[in-house]
């Protein structure tokens, strides 16, 4: 079946040769994976073929499933022995190819040839053994250096991937770094042999937006300082737009659509492409109108549809699209497996604009806030080293914030700025060291037993993650009329059973689902699980924490589209609290913009996008990625340099001055208040 | 692999409200019949379960022999077609004790296990949830309980409480073995409920205003049955194995009533050289009890835990 090269320089003599430069370094051909599992056999990977020159850097883009992540597990051969094996197919990497080696050659060429970058630096670095040992460990095993000239290697690579103070850093563990610093740890493990390939899976995505964009302009600068190709995988547009050269999108296992990233981003000839696209809400754009969302959910890979894998959420469907799509070329230079590809790159068709109706804000009616935050403050009390010394976090520093009925108020920041505090406080879920919150006009803090009960049903949550988020031992059913019961808001069997199913019907779940566990139900129908919950409560206020940041990009849209069409149906007041600065600018009205447990900037969404006026936020929108690699290109980014200080002993005075650019000696003197610099634009800074 | 969609699940279809008793007798039949055929080795172990509490209960007929009848003319008689496992030292049919210890061994070891087990659940749970002071004072009482042997303590309260018969049960035998019990299921169920505790969907049940009870009982517990199903099982066998040592030490069972560890301890160890039937016998009735309160355990867990049906 296949024609399997005579691979006889197996001990070691692989030099490549000149002639290596003709052929792509990675040559991935028809690479089918199976998975076993309980339910069957899962295709994970059908049919994939694409290739990496030297030096090039591209991107594998899908959702969750798609098999972009047992792709690179396949090429360095790290499938799950028992359930994983690849079916059919060719990786030729460098002449050779590397589903016929065996284990030990194998071994040779990871970590010396193609290293691969994990997506989580917290779990992926040995948290006993010393850094340098691990920087040190790849020289020593597969460049055979002594001890010396390890170590002198590691401080050099430690001082390649930006990390100060690298000697003393060697002899450090991994808990003394942070995320950032761990992921350039990562890097430098990766380019400890001089490899020829990297496989970043997922490489930001545990990240903040500010560290995020160091990463990645360190990735981008060495792969083209030391020639090496780059494979990065990840679910993030943004991303892709700045650092790919050429971008492959997965969809159910089979490739949709491949070719240069600006033909991708700008003439995609793939229906998925162009959906996924047009559903990511962009923070370079007002938001306001609905965003055009994919419909539906990406088909089980137990059961395939026959044909093309998109087509039954695909709104250009035609008769044709019963059969398997073969790829054609584009006339971008790509592939796309799509019948009607010509017909897209004519314009004859073009994506359905969402309803009309779309734009119409939920108004904003009263002035009388529904809920007011003032000098909200939390310190939590750690106890560090033996002897039990007290420390203190100040998680939420002097917070003061207002939401209007009907209103949805953008919180955003990086991880560790409090935010995610901030809205357990206002949950009661934490007891507030200071402050106060008022909802409806009376003090969330004083009240009595009954009224906090009665509170308690107005002021709602949805989590971030919908997995953790749902007790696995409650079907939907119950999970959904629990409150009714509870509260008596649906009295007798039949009626908590109406009533769950409008619920469900409100989220777009059948009623049907009532009888499902959350396991049977994919991330975003949890979500929406989750959703209906909240409004069975008949809440008039809901924090959203991270409610979206988990999902996949194409169900993003949809529970994003939800959570407005309810606030207008239901006139719902949100807290919604993210990283992602692009989903606030689309869904907020208001933004609060937090760092280090204080208040930054208020304003209004456009007024604060458009114009920032504080030195932090101005950073944080600058880091953040657009999914358009022309405005990516075009843009120098300024980054913010160095890293979150730590909150158990923020700086003085003003708490950014440690990374701000236009920081001066007053900075340090003290906070900087919160000030009205234009009419509804407040900002906690000095110079601004 | 996201199998979410996938498979049909068993949808019980949305029971219509009509007779009532009829569909839940009927979905118990079928839950039966799905438990058996989804775990097989579950069903086989409830088998042996449900033999050794028929064997309880009417030992008075199953058993061929007086269990207390002594019969000096054939002490020490190997096993035959008249007593299946032999006779003891006092020429009693051990067949027929085995079957009469087989209520001595369920009362006592199960009866203690699951009062000790359910008794540290809840301890270990509350801890968990509460925190703080309650926390500490628990885990400080359950450190004290630990330090001391499961032998000795269960001697301490055997000693104290002295013999409290009801309806021929010791009573307060049972609490001595289940005591000791406590500590230790209570620390790996506190455990358990501590990474619960952290999850969002308990936070969801906080800020939904739900009582500590509610939250506890309806959130956590259905969430820490794998543990406590373990510890539970598990210490089925420690109970009866207890209750022999107990018995040896003249503080449990006394001679003669018929019971396992009593038969496996008593003056079996002076001849079992010459007569092995009496510890054999015994001991695999202990070994196949423990087993198959271990298996059914597990499948019950397996079973419960919605995660495992598609």
């Amino acid at each position: 079946m296949l024609d399997v090269q005579p691979t006889h320089d197996a001990g070691g003599a692989h030099a490549a040769g000149p002639d290596g430069d003709r052929q792509p370094l990675l040559a991935v051909e028809d690479l089918h994976v199976e998975f076993s599992t309980d339910a069957g056999t899962v295709r994970a990977v059908e049919g994939l073929s694409f290739s990496v020159d030297r030096g090039e850097v591209v991107a594998i883009v899908g959702e969750s499933g798609s098999g972009k992540s047992v792709t690179a597990l396949s090429i360095m051969r790290l499938l799950p022995a028992r359930s994983g094996r690849v079916t059919r197919g060719r990786i030729a990497f460098d002449g050779r190819n590397l589903l016929d080696l065996d284990g030990e050659q194998m071994r040779q060429i990871r970590g010396r040839d193609i290293s691969m970058i994990f997506q989580e630096p917290m779990t992926s670095l040995n948290p006993i053994l010393q850094i340098g040992l691990q920087i040190m460990e790849p020289l020593q095993i597969h460049l055979g250096l002594d001890e010396a000239q390890a170590r002198a290697r590691a401080v050099e690579l430690m001082r390649l991937v930006g990390i100060p103070d690298a000697e003393r850093r060697l002899g450090q563990y991994p808990h003394q770094f942070s995320g950032g610093m761990r992921q350039r740890v990562m890097i430098a493990i990766g380019l400890a042999c001089n490899p020829k390939l990297i496989i970043a899976d997922e490489p930001t995505t545990a990240l903040d937006v500010t560290i995020q964009a160091q990463i990645l302009e360190l990735m981008k600068d060495l792969s083209r300082k030391l020639d090496i190709a780059l494979i990065v995988i990840t679910h993030n547009l943004g991303i892709v737009a700045r650092y790919a050269d050429r971008v492959i999108v997965l969809y159910a296992a089979r490739m949709a659509e491949q070719g240069p990233a600006e033909a991708i981003f700008h003439r995609p000839r793939h229906p998925y492409t162009m959906g996924l696209l047009r559903s990511v809400p962009r923070i370079d754009r007002p938001g306001g109108a609905r965003l055009e969302t994919i419909e539906g959910l990406p088909p089980s890979l137990a059961a395939p549809p026959s044909g093309c894998r998109f087509a039954p959420r695909c709104p250009y469907r035609i008769a044709g699209c019963d059969a398997q799509p073969p790829l054609v070329a584009t006339d971008t230079g790509g592939l796309s497996a799509c019948v009607r590809t010509a017909e897209i790159a004519a314009g004859s068709i073009a994506w359905a604009r969402a309803a009309a109706d779309a734009g119409a804000k939920a108004q904003v009616a009263a002035d009388q806030p529904l809920l007011s935050v003032r000098g909200l403050t939390k310190h939590f009390v750690v106890s560090t080293g033996l002897l039990g010394r007290a420390g203190r976090v100040r998680a939420v520093e002097d917070v003061s914030f207002d939401v209007r009925p009907g209103e949805t108020l953008g919180l955003v920041g990086e991880s560790g700025c409090g935010k995610t505090t901030v809205g357990r406080l206002i949950l009661r879920l934490e007891e507030p060291t200071s402050g106060a919150i008022r909802f409806e006009g009376r003090d969330l803090l004083r009240a009595s037993e009954g009224e906090l009960a009665a509170m308690r049903r107005k002021v709602q949550v949805i989590f971030q993650d919908p997995y953790s988020s749902l007790n696995p031992r409650m079907t939907v059913g119950q999970i959904v009329g629990e409150p009714l019961r509870v509260y008596d808001l649906a009295q007798g069997d039949a009626a908590v059973r109406a009533r769950v199913g409008d619920l469900l019907g409100q989220v777009g779940l059948r009623a049907e689902m009532a009888v499902r566990y959350p396991h049977q139900l994919s991330g975003g129908q949890r979500q929406r699980v989750g959703i209906a919950r909240a409004l069975a409560m008949e809440p008039s206020f809901i924090v959203c924490d991270e409610a979206v940041s988990a999902l996949d990009v194409s169900i993003q849209g949809q529970i994003i589209n939800l959570l407005e069409d309810l606030q207008r149906a239901h006139g719902l007041s949100y807290l919604f609290i993210a990283h992602d600065l692009a989903v606030v600018r689309h869904i907020s009205m208001r933004v609060v913009v937090m760092y280090l447990g204080r208040v930054m900037e208020v304003a209004d969404r456009d007024a604060l996008y458009r114009e920032p006026l504080h030195p932090y936020t101005k950073l944080l929108l600058d880091a953040a990625p657009v999914p358009d690699p022309t405005v990516e290109k075009a843009r120098a980014p300024r980054l913010i340099t160095g890293e979150l200080p730590s909150p158990l002993a923020p700086p003085e005075g003003c708490v950014f001055h440690t990374r701000c650019p236009l920081a001066g000696p007053e900075c340090r003197q003290a906070v900087p208040p919160l000030r009205e610099a234009k009419p509804g634009h407040h900002v906690a800074c000095v110079k601004a | 692999m996201a199998v979410a969609e996938a498979a049909p699940a068993p949808a019980p279809a949305p029971a219509s409200p009509g007779p009532a008793e009829a569909i839940a007798a009927r979905s118990r039949t079928a839950a039966l019949r799905r438990f058996c055929r989804q775990q097989p080795l579950g069903a086989v172990s409830l088998v042996v379960i449900l033999a050794m509490m028929v064997a309880g209960l009417l030992s008075e007929v199953v058993a061929p022999y007086d269990p207390l009848a002594i019969d000096f003319a054939g002490i020490l008689s190997p096993p035959s077609w008249q007593h299946w496992a032999g006779t003891d030292a006092f020429g009693r049919d051990v067949f027929s004790r085995l079957i009469h210890g087989s209520r001595t061994a369920l009362v006592i070891g199960f009866a203690s296990s699951f009062l000790g087990s359910t008794i540290g659940a809840v301890l270990g749970a509350a801890s968990a949830y509460f925190g703080g002071r309650i926390d500490d004072l628990i885990q400080r009482l359950v450190d004290i309980l630990l330090a001391f042997p499961l032998i000795v303590l269960a001697l301490v309260v055997v000693a104290v409480l002295g013999k409290g018969l009801v309806l021929g049960i010791d009573v307060n035998l049972i609490c001595a073995i289940a005591i000791p019990i406590v500590p230790r299921v209570a620390r790996v169920v506190r455990a358990a409920a501590l990474s619960v505790r952290v999850m969002p969907y308990i936070d969801a049940a906080r800020a939904a205003g739900y009582s500590h009870v509610r939250i506890v009982f309806r959130h956590m517990a259905p969430n820490l049955v794998a543990p406590y199903l373990i510890m539970l099982t598990a210490h089925i066998a420690q109970a009866i194995l207890l209750e022999a040592s107990l018995s040896f030490l003249g503080l449990g069972v006394a001679e003669p009533t018929p019971a396992w560890g009593l038969m496996l301890s008593g003056n079996a160890s002076d001849f079992f050289r010459e007569a092995p039937w009496l510890i054999l016998f015994p001991g695999l009735a202990i070994s196949l009890a423990v087993f198959a309160f271990n298996l059914f355990g597990d499948s019950l867990r397996d079973w419960l835990d919605p995660r495992f049906k598609l």
